[in-house]
């Protein structure tokens, strides 16, 4: 189904890598506009580089430039980086951070948003985002709300919301993915590298899994 | 000190918000932990008596829980909060004991300097 707008909405940037890329590249081959919204630039980000070459004051700088690259590859011509801090969007007063997603929904209306399932998102960033989208998306009648895909991989995960119901295939722009991925290289080389000595991350890294957020309202 | 009441602990942040306070903030995994084991990497840091300010104070999560003070260009964050104390000279402690009950956190606000 060929969307007319998607809306990603992640905290850091690489949250799109691995789990969303092919996704993304799939709907821009198809012709649909996507936003990205990025809460934060991944300032408390622990990966430097191997060997480091990003120390605390630079990565953020580094990991906005690594972001914009990531877009050009997958062809995200909307990039909105929203300026909150690493670490602390779940102490943010909820209604204003809703506020602000609220706007760039009211913006763009996309007919599907992507982004954590809150409770079920492992970092307090990544949750406090998806409920920050949900909260947004609640002001709106329920029969007007997008779509919303939700990526989801806390333990209790498959236990809680079921197995996930939307499973793409994204084998067909795999290389486009891998570039993405490799685009984020001072979080993503090292994985790379220790994935490729493995040899199992291609099979896992062609399927992207997501769970429909279901209303409880 | 006893385990933390999230909603206790929210009204004592924001009896601090808004106002000059002196802060300990303290990680910690012991002197000995590389010594006990060889392949455990030995960090920590601690600052104290430093004069802040907040505007908003929460905390979050199931427990152990997290604080964030939000400064006005800043920030203050403490992960593994598990107890806390109000004293009898109104500073607030909050702690996270580890596994085996050390100290692995420490967050403290005051009115007046700490000893």
């Amino acid at each position: 189904m060929k969307e007319r707008h998607v809306l990603v909405v992640f905290p850091h940037p690489d949250d799109e890598a691995f789990g969303v890329s092919g996704t993304i590249a799939q709907h821009v081959q198809n012709g649909t506009p996507v936003t990205y919204a990025c809460l934060t630039l991944g300032e408390m980000g622990r990966h430097m580089g191997v060997p480091p070459f990003a120390n605390r004051e630079t990565l953020p700088h580094i990991r906005k430039q690594e972001l914009e690259e990531a877009c050009r590859i997958l062809g995200i011509h909307d990039l909105r980086l929203l300026g909150y801090r690493d670490k602390t969007v779940e102490f943010e007063d909820e209604e204003e951070l809703a506020d602000r997603i609220a706007a760039i929904l009211a913006e763009t209306n996309p007919s599907l948003v992507i982004t954590f399932y809150p409770g079920y998102s492992v970092h307090p960033d990544h949750d406090a985002c998806g409920a920050a989208v949900i909260r947004a998306l609640k002001r709106w009648p329920k029969e007007e709300r997008p779509t919303v895909h939700c990526v989801a991989f806390a333990k209790n995960c498959e236990q809680d919301l079921g197995q996930p119901d939307v499973i793409r295939d994204v084998s067909p722009v795999i290389e486009t993915k891998l570039a993405a991925i490799r685009a984020h290289r001072s979080q993503t080389e090292g994985l790379m590298q220790a994935a490729s000595k493995r040899g199992d991350a291609l099979a896992w890294l062609k399927t992207e899994r997501f769970w429909t957020y279901r209303w409880d309202d | 000190m006893q385990p933390i009441d999230a909603a206790a602990v929210q009204e004592a942040l924001d009896r601090f918000a808004n106002r000059d306070v002196y802060i300990h903030l303290e990680t910690t995994n012991g002197a000995y932990a590389s010594h006990h084991n060889e392949r455990f990497f030995s960090a920590g840091a601690y600052i104290r008596n430093v004069r802040i300010r907040f505007t908003r104070g929460k905390i979050t999560g199931p427990g152990p829980y997290r604080v964030g003070l939000k400064l006005q260009i800043g920030w203050v964050y403490a992960e593994g909060l598990t107890h806390w104390e109000w004293t009898n000279e109104g500073q607030l402690l909050l702690a996270g004991h580890d596994y085996e009950g050390k100290l692995a956190v420490a967050l403290e606000l005051s009115d007046t300097p700490f000893a």
